[in-house]
């Protein structure tokens, strides 16, 4: 046994081999961190405050395991292997816990603290123990300067590989329950490693042999927990993140400016947003005889209703959008509301938070414009919003001669669903015209224009637009053959085939 | 729980839902939950009593002369007053028992939502004509008719997708036919089973009518068809080599659920009726029409069409006799028995045969030899308000949601029809479980033994097993036994000549039920009440009418 007092035998131990491990074990006990921290930031927002509690109490718990290891006394190296298991597991699991936690309901923050605190104080206990173990084999100042050197080159390996490689390629499930094999996979190998300081080798590998195979079965199920946890799409750095009862409302800033996300999909990025919107506003004004009523269902960041207000004539528009949380932000959250024009300020803008298909179903007034922008039709509930009912009774609520528009997924990404859409309002008894625009951060995008009867542009385009005029307005209409109509069924709300025909035609893409 | 007590809940729920149940119910810490308030709701025990008791009701002294005097506001008695008020009759009265109308197509309500306690959907015609579609059509639901002549419905009426799903070994599955682990010969089984019932569902006789027709008074009376009512479903089943457990499966489910009684204790005419007439695919229909409320929303439609005062509820029909100038008719206002009488040109008895021969006075000393061949399953439905739609692993909450492994036949969802952008928030979910076996008797028994705390663990035990924390969320359950909910078409009965000696008029009374169809189904009760109302317009006299059949 490898008694602290004893005078220590001479060990044929592998001395390179133990400063790789330093490198190692540096490299996850940073990779623990930065997920922590990005995690944080992900799923809270304000990634400045969430990375700097992070850091801080992450190197105090890492101080306190560096005190603590006065404690162990005997058996060091028996300690030093338990102590590698376990941070392999607490580390690996660290991801997983914290997104399965968010979810699951209100002690995020003590789960999140809870794991930094535990991570931090047994990584805080390796390096300590470590020093000890070799303290007799190497002289003091090369030990000091190896493990140092080995430390902090792991520390800079973790930080460049983090978000060139692992964020991007692996997501932060998957990279935290790697790194925790990693790190299991160092315990294991330590066991060889200081083979002769170890009273029972074999019950180590057999804990180690235990931790490894917790950590492969969780990675086994990474997709779940992944699709579970919607991770891994978030680029740039995280500035707004809330949850409401509808949906999970995050808004990022990176080079290109803001990006608005619902859970999880992209709704705008602001470069290109202006593509998006004049080209869902525009073609709709400029058809329909009058501008003097606008309904928008949906679209509740303001962009749209920023376009309609361009247009003279425009007395009143309704926002109807379901969730008060985002109309809230695109209202006061000053740098969204700089974007949309502090639009949904003005004074001809009522802000309705209720449900669509019920403000439809429920009202009379009917509108000379609607703008129909809703999420894509990716699951049954947002299926509902794209049926013959649907469009019956949007075309119950409009003017004889007015127009809407419908924001109708990709025509080129997910073609059938595209012409399945424009079908289907042509089934409620619509006159048609669909168009598409290109807009990079989302590709190529459809519209369709329904009207209760057949309408030509009849105004001019308002001035200051930046995509849209009246050369480029003609030109939407024309579709490439690899985006051409295709036959398709009518979407009901007794067979909802859009949702099943897009869900299969986006699997292709991602 | 005491020990003594917990073996007893065990026995139940292993008896009621299988042993796979009472397994998650354990899981869950089932047994320790506290008991989600609620209440047994039904009546019709008590009516029955005082209907079958030693002392004789009291009489009114004076009769109301009517025309016509409609007994039981079910969607019988209610089609047959729609038909009647349809010609102009207006000299009309409906009596019921109840404390409002739809019989076994009742429905409640509370804050959260409409819903039903018996009937809850229709699937849609797939043929212009006949009352159902008359009533349809007087509802606005009719949108129009297809190339193949199909008349199709207003979609915000039929189930909205996702309509179906079921629950095995922990996830949620498409449709009704488990097909997750299927194994080849399985699905060479349904597949050709599904081709038989599609072939089945085309078939016609010599004089143009369909095998299998809705009603089934529609459909062809050859021995080729109505030999299969001599053998039982499950026979059948076996004889054409039909193995599968999975099919077995989706057949007894089919039976249960429509008739309230296993495969072995359906005639095979009624089990492939099922899929050939009313709920095949190759019968091209548009699906279930349905409503919060099921088909209280039908019941309310006929209701329409009487005037104030036509419908008394809360009145126990007890004596219908003929005599001189008509026939009487005498009721008590149920609880307080204080009585009235009606002196009718017609009667239209709109109520099961148990209960016709009970009345009937007539019939009281010498009971009609048809009597034993109508037999009646038992069922139970609860409803169950939850503060949050229940979900769960794979297929999203459907309208249907079943549960491979229950005997139950699990639940539908109130709310799915709401026109809401969003689906969540509290909900109400409506619980079935028919009492199927052979022996309608002992399973009546079985029935009525069950109390509240009864029910209220079968309930849970069954939810929890497909979602774990139900109980967190579970706020009010109302349970109903219905005694006698459906006619049972055992082997030979839907061919045999009681059920047509049943239906024949005795003098100015009539008869309407759905047990004259021998399938307790709208389709029959509509037909059989408008049926009678012809009859009873015939025996009026005045200007001829235009059948409506
Ligand atoms: C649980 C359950 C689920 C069902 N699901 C469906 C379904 O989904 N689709 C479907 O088509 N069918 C369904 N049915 C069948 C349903 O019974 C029929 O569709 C139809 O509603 C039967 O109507 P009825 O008028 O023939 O009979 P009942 O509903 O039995 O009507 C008889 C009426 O007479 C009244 N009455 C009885 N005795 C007296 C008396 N002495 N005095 C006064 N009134 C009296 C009763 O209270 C009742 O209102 C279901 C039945 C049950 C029980």
């Amino acid at each position: 046994m490898a008694d602290e007092a004893a005078p220590a035998p001479e060990l044929p131990l592998r001395r390179e081999l133990l400063f790789l491990t330093v490198l190692v074990i540096a490299t996850c006990g940073l990779v623990y961190e930065l997920i922590v921290g990005t995690l944080a930031s992900y799923l809270l927002g304000d990634s400045v405050t969430q990375f700097s509690t992070v850091i801080g109490v992450y190197l105090f718990s890492m101080g306190v395991g560096a005190w603590l290891s006065r404690f162990v006394e005997r058996g060091l190296a028996q300690r030093f292997v338990e102590v590698e298991l376990a941070v392999a597991f607490a580390g690996g699991v660290t991801a997983p816990l914290l997104f399965v936690s968010f979810n699951a309901g209100p002690f995020f923050r003590v789960v999140l603290y809870g794991s930094v605190l535990v991570v931090g104080a047994l990584v805080g206990l390796e390096i300590p123990l470590l020093l000890r173990i070799l303290k007799d084999q190497v002289r003091f100042k090369d030990l000091v300067a190896h493990v140092l050197t080995f430390d902090y080159v792991g520390a800079l390996a973790a930080s460049l590989l983090f978000p060139l490689v692992l964020v991007p390629k692996l997501g932060l499930v998957r990279t935290s329950l790697l790194f925790g094999l990693i790190n299991g996979a160092v315990g294991l190998w330590s066991t060889w490693l200081l083979e002769p300081l170890l009273p029972s080798p074999g019950r180590l590998r057999l804990k180690a042999a235990g931790v490894l195979l917790l950590l492969f079965m969780g990675l086994a199920a990474a997709d779940r927990i992944t699709d579970y946890a919607e991770e891994g799409m978030y680029a740039d750095e995280v500035v707004h993140a809330s949850s409401s009862p509808y949906q999970r409302i995050v808004l990022t800033r990176g080079k290109r400016g803001f990006s608005l996300f619902l859970n999880g999909n992209l709704q705008f990025a602001a470069v290109d947003e202006y593509r998006y919107h004049e080209a869902l506003v525009h073609p709709a004004m400029a058809r329909a005889a009058r501008h003097a009523h606008v309904l928008v269902l949906g679209g509740g960041d303001g962009l749209a209703v920023r376009e309609l207000l361009r247009w003279q004539g425009v007395e009143t528009v309704t926002l109807v959008d379901l969730d008060p949380a985002m109309t809230k932000l695109a209202t006061e959250y000053e740098e969204l509301a700089a974007l949309n024009g502090h639009s949904l300020s003005d004074r001809r803008v009522r802000v309705v938070n209720a449900d669509a298909l019920q403000f439809l179903a429920e009202g009379d007034a009917r509108y000379d414009v609607v703008v129909v922008d809703f999420p894509d039709p990716n699951n049954f509930s947002l299926g509902k919003l794209y049926t013959t009912r649907f469009y019956g009774l949007l075309k119950s609520r409009m003017a004889p001669d007015g127009v809407a528009v419908i924001q109708s997924t990709s025509p080129l990404m997910a073609r059938q669903s595209f012409w399945c859409v424009e079908a289907t309002v042509a089934a409620a008894g619509f006159w048609t015209a669909p168009y598409h625009a290109l807009v990079p951060s989302f590709g190529e995008w459809g519209y369709v224009l329904a009207a209760p009867s057949p309408r030509e542009v009849v105004h001019a385009l308002p001035p200051g637009l930046r995509f849209l005029d009246a050369q480029v307005l003609s030109s939407l209409s024309d579709f490439p053959p690899d985006m051409a109509r295709l036959p398709s069924e009518v979407n009901r709300l007794n067979n909802q085939v859009l949702v099943r025909t897009y869900e299969e035609e986006w699997r292709r893409w991602n | 729980m005491a020990a003594l007590e917990l073996m007893r809940r065990r026995e139940l729920i292993h008896a009621f839902l299988g042993a796979a149940a009472w397994s998650a119910c354990q899981k869950g810490g089932g047994a320790e939950r506290p008991q989600v308030p609620g209440a047994l709701v039904d009546r019709a025990f008590e009516w029955g009593h005082a209907l079958r008791g030693a002392a004789p009701l009291p009489r009114a002294q004076a009769l109301e002369p009517v025309d016509v005097v409609v007994v039981g506001a079910g969607a019988a008695g209610l089609s047959a007053a729609w038909r009647l008020a349809g010609a102009g009759v207006r000299s009309l009265r409906v009596l019921e028992v109840d404390e409002g109308p739809g019989g076994t197509a009742r429905s409640g309500r509370n804050a959260v939502s409409a819903f039903p306690w018996g009937a809850h959907y229709l699937p849609a015609p797939t043929r212009e004509g006949g009352p159902v579609m008359r009533l349809l059509s007087g509802m606005g639901l009719v949108t129009g008719v297809d190339d193949a002549g199909r008349p199709r419905f207003a979609e915000q009426a039929l189930v909205r997708e996702p309509d179906e799903r079921l629950f095995y070994r922990g996830t949620w599955y498409d449709g009704l036919y488990l097909r997750a682990g299927a194994s080849g010969e399985d699905l060479r089984q349904l597949q050709r089973f599904e081709q038989a019932m599609d072939a089945l569902s085309k078939a016609r006789d010599g004089q143009g009518r369909k095998a299998f027709d809705v009603p089934l008074e529609r459909g062809s009376d050859d021995a080729e068809w109505t030999a299969l009512d001599r053998l039982s479903m499950e026979e059948w089943l076996h004889q054409e080599g039909y193995t599968s457990p999975r099919l077995r499966w989706l057949v007894d489910y089919a039976c249960r659920d429509d008739f309230g009684a296993d495969a072995a204790a359906v005639s095979a005419y009624a089990g492939i009726w099922y899929f050939a007439a009313r709920h095949g695919e190759g019968t091209g229909s548009d699906g279930y029409l349905t409503w919060p409320e099921g088909n209280g929303r039908l019941v309310a439609e006929l209701q329409r069409a009487l005037g104030p005062g036509q419908l008394a509820t809360r009145a126990l029909v007890h004596a219908v006799e003929p005599v001189d100038g008509g026939v009487a008719v005498h009721a008590v206002e149920a609880g307080t028995e204080r009585p009235a009488g009606y002196l009718a040109r017609r009667v239209v008895l709109a109520v099961p045969r148990f209960v016709a021969a009970r009345v009937y006075v007539p019939w009281r000393q010498a009971p009609p030899a048809f009597l034993p061949a109508f037999q009646y399953t038992p069922w139970a439905v609860a409803n169950l308000t939850v503060s949050e739609h229940p979900g769960g692993r794979g297929v999203p909450l459907a309208w249907d949601n079943v549960l491979y492994e229950s005997k139950s036949m699990g639940y539908v969802v109130a709310t799915h029809q709401r026109e809401r952008m969003v689906d969540g928030g509290p909900t109400v979910l409506t619980w079935y479980y028919p009492l199927s076996a052979p022996d309608v008797k002992a399973e009546r028994e079985r029935l009525l033994s069950s109390g509240y705390a009864d029910w209220e663990a079968l309930v849970m035990a069954d939810l929890s097993a497909a979602h774990r924390d139900i109980g967190r969320t579970a706020e009010r359950l109302e349970v109903m036994r219905w005694g006698h909910a459906m006619v049972r078409p055992r082997p030979g009965f839907l061919f045999g000549p009681e059920r047509r000696a049943a239906a024949v008029p005795a003098g100015a009374v009539h008869f309407a039920h759905s047990d004259l169809g021998g399938l307790a189904l709208f389709e029959e009760a509509c037909h059989h009440g408008v049926r009678a109302a012809e009859e009873v317009l015939a025996g009026l006299g005045g200007r001829p009418q235009e059948t409506w059949l």
